[in-house]
């Protein structure tokens, strides 16, 4: 059956009913598997990868919080933790060295790839730009739904690393060679490696086959009317974020291949003349910086694959919640497209200090300190769209807001770590845990909240709970400065130590330390508050009954309250003006698919007249 | 099962697509090629390898076993499915021929003393040429289905007005066309590469 006659049937908005009992789901079983599981729809697709992604970063944390009771407390008796991690606590009651490693590695991995990666681009590109471009679904629905799967196989092979008895990979979520490439180099690189390469390839196809989709649907299917430039700016960051990943994945997927060979095909691509244990290797002729200049090649771009689509986000949020026009439009779009394009070409300020030619090293850290530019006009835009603006102050909002926040602060440092003199003294430190967990950690997590709490209604026909979201965004952002300022002050702190107590000279962090670890802990509980709100709102959320609650102009918000596969009944809607059109000539908004009034000028085309010599104009031709 | 409707679009979206996971690809093989580069550069050991003859051969299969795809093409866009079945097929033959000649060439290569765990200029050549292989065995797959296919699908009259009528069907044969050039293209970029270098 096509499409086309299947949005014609008679629409009638689905009210599911539930039962007010949990056990409901195996009564819904059948029509959840049919429907729900192997669903080509792009808004069923991007909600598994949502709540994927929060499965995941729920995992990702409670990591983190376990090696926060060792940075924090390395003394204490954690026996109590024996029934979760088993033999990862020594007799003791301390936790295996090799076990720190591993819990930081894995850390990062899920967090980069699995959650702000996949969780949130895979999300928010899946629902967000087939609505908003006005298309009835991504450009092949059987890719899309294969991306999914190839997540979660992904996830399946990096959850059952877990449990080796050798560990999950423990080398840094970088992988680098030698520490990763050989089985004897340490507990997590016996088994744990060839669990995380094999995963990371499937996630890539992953990233490949999503992007594909998300790059052709945005080029390829707007609805009509629908330029370039008239596209809201969520859209233009997933563009570019896919732009960013098909040509950067690949490169990864290289480096993990020859790694591949080398660990169990005895290659040497990373691997020159190596001494383990007293006994040297027969490999010869590799270089283990070959390894981080493919790794780098992708890792660069990789922060701007998370960041983009957060931006994109905030952009619309804080347009919406502040019932302004988006400040500077096109250089918006303009600043994305620069940061695309430096992202490329400065993965090599992750290497000064590999010995390379501090000449070649000055080169990136023009360009790293380039991207300062755009990323700085963007602020300022964010800025002067709140300026006297009509602020909501809703949780969507104060997430965005958030986001600003965050992102300034931990860009600042950005500058500081980009140049190589000063990245020769901070490199490896806590100086810069700090640095990336404020400016694509943090921001990037407040970037997909706000996304969250704004597009709830429309995915899921229901409200999330303001009250429980004001708390989170409280506690989230008062925690995320309390973990991360501080951490600032640790710039002479090695990073990946299980513990600094043998060393004099860090003495003085033991306090620092446990005073972050602390709020590390309650900032994981305040994400807990969030996940029951999520999925408390997904059943039993205050209903939305009008279709467009927040006042938007765009696409998505023109679609019935539970959107079939197809996303509109009957014909796609035209559209004839930019997606900003907010409080113009006394209107409070005007959406997309309204046609411009006889002597309207569509953004971007106005003259010298302002929108008061338009209205004079209006107010004429009336008499 | 619902798909949608591409009538309306400039590009069809599935080629759209196939492009974007050509540039995808593209950006595999430079990264291997460039990391072959900065290797050889740095390398006080690199080893210079003659490629065998059987190589050349596969070469000229490959490059041959294109034209054959190009003629399918051609005679599907006309109508001349009785044509198309022999083209498409004889593109099929070739290409099976293609990684027989390239397994044959590795164990050439292999005898001559170039083993995967030696020299990396030996491994290089070993997992550029593996990669690519990988790439044609999904072409050769594709290939075989087509050809079934062009024997099954084509019979009546009828099938052939519908084709002719549906868009949607005609831009399979184009794509796979579009895909086999480009592992073509990519495979005589690497021999030249290889030989070059």
């Amino acid at each position: 059956m096509s499409l086309e006659t299947t949005v014609h049937e008679h629409q009638h908005v689905e009210t599911h009913v539930h039962g007010h009992e949990h056990h409901d789901e195996h009564h819904h079983k059948e029509t959840f598997i049919t429907k729900y599981i192997f669903s080509q729809d792009h808004k069923t697709i991007s909600k598994q990868f949502l709540i994927t992604g929060i499965i995941w970063a729920v995992i990702g944390g409670l990591l983190s919080v376990l090696f926060r009771i060792q940075l924090g407390f390395p003394d204490a008796n954690i026996m109590w933790l024996k029934p979760l991690l088993g033999k990862w606590i020594t007799a003791e009651g301390q936790l295996a060295p090799e076990f720190y490693n591993a819990l930081i590695t894995m850390h990062g991995t899920i967090l980069v790839f699995f959650v702000l990666t996949a969780g949130l681009s895979g999300t928010f590109a899946n629902y967000l730009i087939p609505l908003m471009c006005g298309a009835r679904d991504m450009a092949s629905g059987f890719l899309n739904m294969l991306s999914y799967w190839f997540f979660f196989l992904s996830s399946i092979v990096m959850g059952i690393s877990f449990f080796l008895a050798t560990g999950p990979a423990s080398g840094g979520w970088t992988a680098y060679p030698p520490l990763n490439d050989l089985h004897q180099a340490a507990t997590g690189s016996i088994a744990g490696v060839d669990y995380w390469l094999v995963s990371m390839a499937l996630f890539i196809v992953s990233v490949l086959l999503g992007g594909l989709n998300y790059v052709t649907t945005v080029i390829n299917m707007r609805t009509k009317g629908m330029k370039m430039f008239r596209l809201p700016l969520p859209v233009w960051a997933l563009l570019l974020t896919a732009v960013i990943g098909i040509l950067s994945f690949p490169v990864l997927l290289s480096a993990a291949v020859l790694m591949l060979f080398d660990r169990n095909l005895d290659t040497s691509f990373y691997l020159d003349q190596i001494y383990i244990g007293g006994e040297a290797l027969a490999n010869s002729g590799g270089s283990p910086i070959l390894y981080q200049h493919l790794f780098w090649f992708l890792g660069h771009p990789e922060v701007y694959i998370i960041i983009l689509p957060a931006m994109g986000i905030v952009s619309e949020v804080l347009a919406v919640h502040s019932r302004k026009p988006i400040f500077g439009y096109t250089a918006m779009i303009y600043s994305l497209l620069a940061i695309t394009v430096l992202s490329f070409i400065v993965w090599a300020h992750h290497m000064f200090m590999t010995g390379m030619n501090p000449f070649i090293g000055s080169i990136f850290v023009i360009f790293t300190l380039i991207i300062a530019v755009p990323s700085a006009v963007k602020v300022f835009n964010w800025i002067t769209t709140l300026w006297k603006g009509n602020i909501r102050l809703n949780p969507q909002m104060l997430f965005a807001i958030g986001f600003v926040s965050m992102f300034i602060s931990g860009g600042v440092t950005g500058i500081f770590l980009g140049n190589s003199a000063i990245d020769v003294e901070l490199h490896d430190t806590y100086f810069i845990v700090a640095h990336f967990h404020l400016v694509m950690g943090v921001a990037a997590f407040f970037g997909m909240f706000a996304g969250i709490y704004h597009w709830f209604p429309k995915m899921f026909g229901r409200f999330m709970n303001p009250t429980l979201g004001f708390i989170h965004f409280w506690g989230t952002i008062i925690c995320a400065y309390l973990i991360f300022f501080p951490m600032h002050f640790e710039y002479m702190l090695p990073r990946r130590y299980p513990t600094h107590a043998g060393f004099e000279t860090f003495g003085m962090f033991g306090e620092l330390n446990q005073f972050i670890s602390v709020f590390a802990f309650i900032s994981f509980a305040c994400q807990l508050i969030f996940v029951f709100n999520f999925f408390y709102s997904i059943w039993y959320g205050r209903k939305a009954r009008e279709l467009n609650p927040w006042g938007a102009t765009t696409l998505e918000w023109t679609t019935p309250l539970r959107p079939k596969h197809g996303n509109w009944p009957g014909e796609i809607p035209e559209v004839h003006r930019w997606a900003y059109d907010y409080s113009k000539h006394g209107r409070d908004f005007i959406p997309q698919t309204e046609p411009l009034s006889q002597y309207e000028i569509e953004h971007g085309e106005h003259g010298d007249e302002g929108d008061s010599a338009i209205i004079q104009k209006e107010k004429k031709d009336d008499h | 099962m619902s798909t949608v409707s591409h009538k309306r679009y400039i590009v069809h979206p599935h080629r759209f697509n196939l492009w974007l996971a050509i540039v995808a690809m593209i950006m595999m093989f430079a990264a291997f090629t460039s990391a072959y580069i900065v290797k050889k550069g740095d390398a006080n050991n690199w080893l210079l390898i003659e490629l065998p003859q059987l190589f050349t051969y596969s070469t000229i299969t490959i490059l041959i076993s294109s034209l054959f795809m190009h003629a399918a093409y051609i005679s599907f866009k006309r109508n001349k499915i009785y044509l198309y079945r022999i083209f498409i097929c004889f593109t099929f033959i070739l290409g099976s021929a293609f990684l027989i000649f390239q397994v044959n060439g590795w164990q050439r290569l292999a005898e001559s003393g170039i083993i995967l765990s030696g020299n990396p200029a030996g491994s290089f050549i070993y997992v550029i040429s593996g990669a690519h292989f990988v790439h044609v065995v999904g072409g050769v797959i594709a290939l075989l289905i087509f050809s079934i296919k062009s024997f099954t699908a084509y019979k009546t009259p009828v099938d052939t007005l519908l084709l002719n009528i549906n868009t949607d069907k005609q831009v399979g044969v184009e794509l796979m066309a579009t895909y086999w050039h480009f592992v073509d293209i990519l495979w005589i970029y690497l021999f030249i590469f290889f030989q070059s270098n």
